[in-house]
C-alpha cells in the first residue's frame, strides 16, 4: 500500500477505530472496573488501565446471597424453555417444509404474527392469568412463557435448514424400507445439527437476558428470581459497591459474550437473516 | 428467504428454501399427521398469545382494580376506561414522549448504522473483521448488563463521563447527577438504546449492500457516473426493501426499551422517562389499576400493529412466499 494511498484512507480508518472504541469500551470498562481494588474505582483520577488487578469483586459477587441460586434458576428455566421450543418446532417446522396441508400458509401466517408478539404489552394479562391459574412466583411459568418469545423463531428458521435438505434424500432411505420418520431420523436429523445449534443458540439468549415477566411474574417467591432480575437489583445487594456490581454483571454477560464471538461468523451472516425475518 | 442471504463468499447458516410448487410435489403422507405436528406449537400460540391479548380486551373493558383480582367480580363498564385514559392530559404527554423517544432513536439508529454499514463496506479485511467484531460484541451484551455499566458510566461522583467531560472544560459536569434530570436521563436512555440497536441494523444492512452485483458499479463508472450518483441511482434501489424492514424492526422494537427504562429510571425523575409500556405497566401493578393498565396496552398495540402491518407487506414482498 503506498503512503498515498494510506493517507488517503485514513479518514476511514479513523472512522473504523472511532467505531470500533464506542462499541468496546463500554465493555471493557465493565471488564476492567470489575477488576479494579476499590481505591482506584473511588479514585479522582480513573485509571484506563487497572493498576493493580484484584479478584476480591468476583469473590462477593458469587458469595452474595442467592448467587448461585439464581445462577441455578435461569440455567434451568432457560434450558426448559429451548429444549421445549425445539421440540414443538421441530415437528411443526417438518409439517411445514415437508407435507401438503389445508390452512399451511395460515399456520405460517400466525407464526410470523407471533414472532412479532408484543410482550411489553402482555404483561398484565400474563400477571392477572398467572395469579388466577396459581403460577405466579413458580419457574414453569417463566419456562412456558420463554418458550412462547422463542418459539416462532426456532419454527421459521428450522423450516428454512429442513427445506434446503433435499428430500430425495429420505425418499432413498424410504425405498431402502425406512418408514418416512424413520427416514426423516435418521437421514435428515444428522444434517439438521447446524440449524438445531443456531435455534437454540436464539432461545438461550433470548430466555437468559430476558427481564419483564422475570420481574413481575416472580414477586414473593425471592428464591426463584432469575439472575437478570438480581443484577437489576443489585443497589439492595452491594448497595454501592461498583466493584462488585461490575463483577456481577461480568459474570452475567460472559456466557452470551463467549457464545456470541465464538459463533461470529454465522451471526454476523445468518443470524442477521434469520433476525430480519422477524 | 430474503436477500440478505445471498452474501458472497461462506454461506450463511439459514439457507432460503427453494420455492417449489408446494412443499413437496410427489404423494404427501397427508391426512392427520400434519396437524397432529402442528397441534401444539397452535395450542401454545392460543393460551399464550391469544388468550393473554383476548384477557386484555377484556379487562380493558371492566372495571378491574385490586378487590376484583381477590374477588373476580369484575362487571363490564363499557368504554369507560377508554374515556378515563384519552381525557387524561398525563396520558397524551406520555403518548407524545413515546413518539419522541422513537422518532430520535430510529433517527440516530437508521442514519448511524447506515453509515457504519458503508464504511465497512469500504474497509479491508483485516479492519472489517475488527469492526465486525466489536459489533457483535456489543449486540451480544445482555440489556440489563448495559444498563447497569452505563448507570456506572454516567455516575455522579465516579463516572468516566463526568470525569471526561470535566476534564475537557466543562465544569459544570463535575458530580453532575444525571439521572436526576429529566432531559439527561431521556439522553442516556436514548444513547444505551441507539448503543445497542446499531450493531444489528448495521450488519444486517452491510448484508444487504454486498448484495449489489460489482458489475453494476462498474458499469455506472463507466458511464461516468458520480460517487453520490452512484449511491443513489445502484446502492439505494437494491437495499430499500432491507432499510425499509430494518426501519420498521426498529420502530417496533423501541417498545422493548421497556426494560432499560425500567431498570435505569422506573420512568422517572418524575414522568420525564416514561413511555406507553411503562405507563401502563405502572399503572397496572403499582397503583392496581388493572383496567387503565390493559386499556393503555390496547393502546400501544392499535398503533404498533399500523406499523407492523407496514412491515408485514414489506417482509411478504421480500418473501414472495409463505
Amino acid at each position: 500500500m503506498s503512503t498515498r494511498r494510506a493517507v488517503r484512507r485514513l479518514p476511514l480508518h479513523l472512522a473504523a477505530a472511532l467505531t470500533i472504541v464506542i462499541c468496546l469500551f463500554p465493555v471493557y470498562w465493565m471488564i476492567t472496573t470489575s477488576f479494579k481494588p476499590n481505591r482506584d474505582i473511588q479514585s479522582e483520577h480513573p485509571q484506563l488501565l487497572p493498576q493493580t488487578w484484584t479478584l476480591d469483586h468476583f469473590k462477593r459477587a458469587i458469595d452474595a446471597e442467592g448467587f448461585g441460586l439464581f445462577w441455578r434458576n435461569s440455567v434451568l428455566v432457560t434450558l426448559g424453555a429451548v429444549l421445549l421450543a425445539l421440540i414443538v418446532a421441530l415437528g411443526a417446522s417438518f409439517a411445514v417444509a415437508r407435507m401438503r396441508w389445508r390452512g399451511r400458509r395460515q399456520f405460517m401466517l400466525m407464526v410470523f404474527v407471533a414472532q412479532m408478539a408484543p410482550w411489553e404489552s402482555l404483561i398484565i394479562p400474563v400477571y392477572i392469568i398467572s395469579r388466577d391459574t396459581d403460577m405466579l412466583d413458580r419457574l414453569p411459568t417463566l419456562t412456558l412463557v420463554y418458550f412462547m418469545m422463542t418459539l416462532p423463531f426456532t419454527i421459521v428458521v428450522l423450516r428454512g435448514f429442513i427445506a434446503t435438505i433435499p428430500a430425495e434424500l429420505e425418499e432413498s432411505a424410504q425405498v431402502d424400507g425406512c418408514t418416512r420418520f424413520g427416514a426423516f431420523r435418521h437421514v435428515a436429523f444428522p444434517l439438521l445439527t447446524p440449524g438445531l445449534m443456531a435455534t437454540s443458540l436464539f432461545g438461550y439468549i433470548t430466555a437468559w437476558n430476558e427481564f419483564a415477566y422475570a420481574n413481575f411474574l416472580i414477586i414473593k417467591q425471592q428464591d426463584h428470581r432469575t439472575l437478570p432480575v438480581w443484577l437489576s437489583s443489585f443497589h439492595n445487594t452491594f448497595g454501592t459497591d461498583w466493584g462488585a456490581t461490575m463483577a456481577a454483571s461480568t459474570l452475567f454477560a460472559l456466557p452470551a459474550l463467549a457464545v456470541f464471538l465464538l459463533l461470529q461468523r454465522h451471526v454476523t451472516s445468518g443470524f442477521a437473516a434469520g433476525a430480519v425475518k422477524g | 428467504m430474503s436477500v440478505v442471504h445471498e452474501r458472497t463468499a461462506p454461506r450463511p447458516l439459514i439457507r432460503p428454501p427453494r420455492r417449489t410448487p408446494g412443499p413437496a410435489r410427489r404423494a404427501t403422507m397427508s391426512g392427520v399427521w400434519p396437524y397432529l405436528l402442528v397441534a401444539p406449537a397452535v395450542l401454545g400460540m392460543l393460551y399464550l398469545l391469544v388468550y393473554p391479548l383476548a384477557r386484555a380486551v377484556l379487562i380493558s373493558f371492566q372495571d378491574f382494580g385490586l378487590r376484583q383480582l381477590i374477588l373476580g367480580d369484575a362487571h363490564f363498564v363499557g368504554f369507560d376506561n377508554y374515556r378515563t385514559l384519552l381525557t387524561d392530559p398525563r396520558f397524551w404527554t406520555v403518548v407524545r414522549r413515546t413518539f419522541l423517544f422513537m422518532a430520535v432513536n430510529v433517527a440516530l439508529i437508521m442514519v448511524l448504522s447506515t453509515l457504519v454499514a458503508l464504511m465497512i463496506e469500504r474497509l479491508g479485511r483485516r479492519w472489517r473483521t475488527a469492526v465486525l467484531s466489536s459489533l457483535v460484541l456489543t449486540w451480544a451484551m445482555p440489556v440489563v448488563a448495559a444498563t447497569t455499566v452505563f448507570q456506572w458510566l454516567f455516575h455522579s461522583e465516579f463516572g468516566i463521563v463526568n470525569h471526561v467531560l470535566t476534564g475537557l472544560g466543562f465544569t459544570s459536569f463535575e458530580g453532575y447527577p444525571w439521572l436526576a434530570h429529566g432531559g439527561a436521563a431521556f439522553g442516556i436512555l436514548v444513547t444505551l438504546v441507539v448503543w445497542q440497536s446499531v450493531p444489528f441494523a448495521a450488519i444486517t444492512l452491510y448484508s444487504a449492500l454486498t448484495t449489489v452485483p460489482s458489475e453494476l458499479y462498474e458499469a455506472a463508472r463507466l458511464d461516468g457516473a458520480s460517487g453520490f450518483r452512484v449511491f443513489r441511482s445502484v446502492t439505494l434501489p437494491i437495499v430499500r426493501p432491507i432499510f425499509m424492514l430494518v426501519l420498521s424492526l426498529e420502530v417496533i422494537w423501541t417498545f422493548r426499551a421497556f426494560v432499560q427504562i425500567w431498570v435505569m429510571t422506573r420512568g422517572g425523575p418524575g414522568d420525564a422517562t416514561t413511555i406507553l409500556p411503562v405507563y401502563a405497566v405502572q399503572t397496572a401493578l403499582a397503583q392496581q389499576r388493572y383496567d387503565l393498565g390493559s386499556a393503555a396496552s390496547m393502546v400501544t398495540v392499535v398503533l404498533m400493529s399500523g406499523i407492523l402491518i407496514v412491515y408485514f407487506r414489506q417482509m411478504f414482498r421480500q418473501e414472495g412466499e409463505l
